[in-house]
């Protein structure tokens, strides 16, 4: 049951794949696989598992589609082209690679539909998770998460959003779309919004379309970046939280505790893309987690690489979050008034609505024992984050400040 | 091939900007549309185009109820009214937005995409 289930779940994405592209219908291809999931459910426990359950999938989910589609051409004879049955012509050519995957990919985090709904495309036809697991994974109720995959599913059909790989002078920007939808997924795997600490399996899901990905596209730097930036952080899960289930920050992790497979594989990845010598933001992001994994100490950090590589990535991607980063850096190199100084010129219209810029501030505030000040801006980032973890973290810190609390 | 619905939407901000602009400013603007135009003909995308005069000049009917009603003006104080438009053909929504693109920089304006319904 257990295997079938896995085996199902790795096989979705190909199997829905590839039937879109034979009938031009998500629906169609969806449902047809849902039913051949049945069909494993009932043979394979009496048969066992075929050599190819990929193909056996596809194959059987195929039959389901042609029988559904001979139905709804009975009832509704301008429904469907008949032809549509028997046209086994060959895909039109996609360019750059030909895996059915990949141009699904490209549809599901196609620019014309909304991003939430192109992470939950992804999610539901390339990862196979269901609408109950994806709406329970970013705290939704489930009928507002059908509203939304049925919403861009009938986008897709309606304004003929096509099942294509773009053309190679588009790719880059429209990969960059596909890589934000994965890199979200892992984000709010890594650190969860709310409800709970981490989210294993939206990251462990986000790892697995990252190795997909390079697996199709295994020429692009920024894919193999992306890769080893997921590899590098999820290398530290198991230090990330305390028994108590306090976050534990990165100078106090266990690093004894940090996955070394996924470190020697994420290591790799960064030597190649810095042989490779074209940078871009998710390959300067995982040589900064090279740079902190590479240190067996929180000590031994090279703190002028970690700072070298921020200036890179905000020439990159001049945005006040990586300044914020950066200025992280900074504290342990130069200092934490130099820090503050660049945390606090950071504009606060955006800053002031976020947690890290609080968190940022408060810990560097402690440091230079301002606790008033550092104690209001704990206070402000309890405010922002529902994460159980990260709650009982500022707690302790900000009841550790030596003065009294004001008036108390 | 399915048919689009490239709509120039304006406001009042715009359209009494483009009031103060002498035609000698408006020039370039008209040349860019032809040219425009010219390419979506050339290519095979062109249904029809046109621009619309203002919302001062529009007139609603209702036959909704027992007897028709005939208003001037727009039905709603709405801060956007269409302009202008193409109606184009384009093999999908990539080509339709790739026309939109040119279409935009060629007007000056927003350019929104709508998709025709499917023929029953």
């Amino acid at each position: 049951m257990e295997t079938i289930e896995r085996v199902y779940r790795e096989e979705f994405g190909r199997v829905v794949a590839s039937l879109v592209r034979r009938f031009g219908d998500i629906d169609v291809a969806e449902d047809a696989a849902g039913e051949a999931l049945l069909v494993a459910l009932e043979r394979w426990p009496r048969d066992g598992v075929p050599p190819n359950p990929g193909a056996w999938l596809t194959t059987t989910a195929a039959r389901k589609a042609i029988d559904r589609i001979r139905r709804e051409s009975h009832r509704d004879a301008k429904h469907r082209a008949a032809e549509m049955i028997t046209d086994d012509t060959p895909h039109e050519p996609t360019g750059v690679v030909g895996d059915d995957r990949l141009r699904l990919v490209f549809t599901c985090c196609h620019p014309a539909l909304a991003p939430e709904a192109r992470v939950a495309l992804t999610l539901r036809l390339l990862g196979g998770l269901t609408v109950a697991e994806i709406a329970h994974a970013f705290f939704v109720p489930e009928t507002t998460m059908a509203q939304r995959i049925t919403r861009a599913k009938r986008k897709i059909a309606g304004a003929h959003i096509p099942y294509r790989v773009p053309e190679p002078a588009d790719l880059p920007a429209r990969l960059g779309a596909v890589l934000a939808v994965v890199y979200l997924v892992f984000n709010e795997g890594y650190l969860a919004t709310s409800g709970t600490a981490t989210r294993d399996d939206l990251a462990a899901e986000a790892i697995r379309l990252g190795r997909m990905l390079r697996q199709l596209l295994p020429d692009d730097l920024e894919v193999r970046g992306l890769l080893a930036l997921m590899l590098l952080t999820e290398a530290r899960r198991p230090s990330r939280v305390a028994a108590d289930g306090t976050l534990v920050p990165l100078p106090e992790q266990d690093r004894g505790g940090w996955s070394r497979p996924l470190i020697a594989e994420g290591h790799a990845l960064v030597r190649e893309c810095l042989a490779a010598g074209r940078p871009g933001r998710y390959q300067v992001m995982a040589a900064v987690n090279a740079v902190h994994t590479d240190a067996v100490t929180a000590d031994e950090t090279e703190w002028r690489s970690v700072v070298a590589l921020y200036d890179q990535l905000l020439r990159l991607d001049p945005n006040p979050v990586v300044a914020l980063n950066r200025a992280v850096a900074v504290a342990e190199l130069d200092g934490p008034e130099l820090a503050l100084a660049i945390v606090d010129r950071l504009p606060p219209e955006q800053m002031t609505r976020y947690h890290a810029w609080h968190v940022t501030r408060a810990d560097l505030l402690r440091r230079l024992g301002r606790s008033a000040e550092a104690r209001a801006a704990y206070d402000a980032a309890l405010a922002l984050t529902d994460n159980p973890a990260e709650t009982a973290y500022l707690t302790r810190r900000r009841d550790q400040l030596v003065s009294p609390p004001p008036g108390g | 091939m399915p048919h689009y619905f490239l709509a120039v939407n304006h406001d009042e901000a715009g359209a009494a900007e483009m009031a103060e602009m002498t035609m000698e400013q408006m020039q370039p603007v008209f040349e860019a549309v032809d040219a425009f135009n010219t390419d979506l003909r050339t290519e095979g995308a062109w249904v029809f185009a046109g621009g619309l005069l203002g919302p001062e000049a529009s007139t609603v009917v209702d036959a909704t109820g027992d007897a028709p009603v005939v208003t001037d003006g727009p039905f709603s104080e709405a801060k956007e009214y269409l302009g202008g438009f193409w109606i184009i053909d384009a093999a999908d929504l990539d080509a339709a937005l790739e026309w939109a693109r040119k279409g935009s920089a060629a007007c000056r304006g927003k350019v929104e995409v709508r998709p025709f319904q499917p023929e029953g």
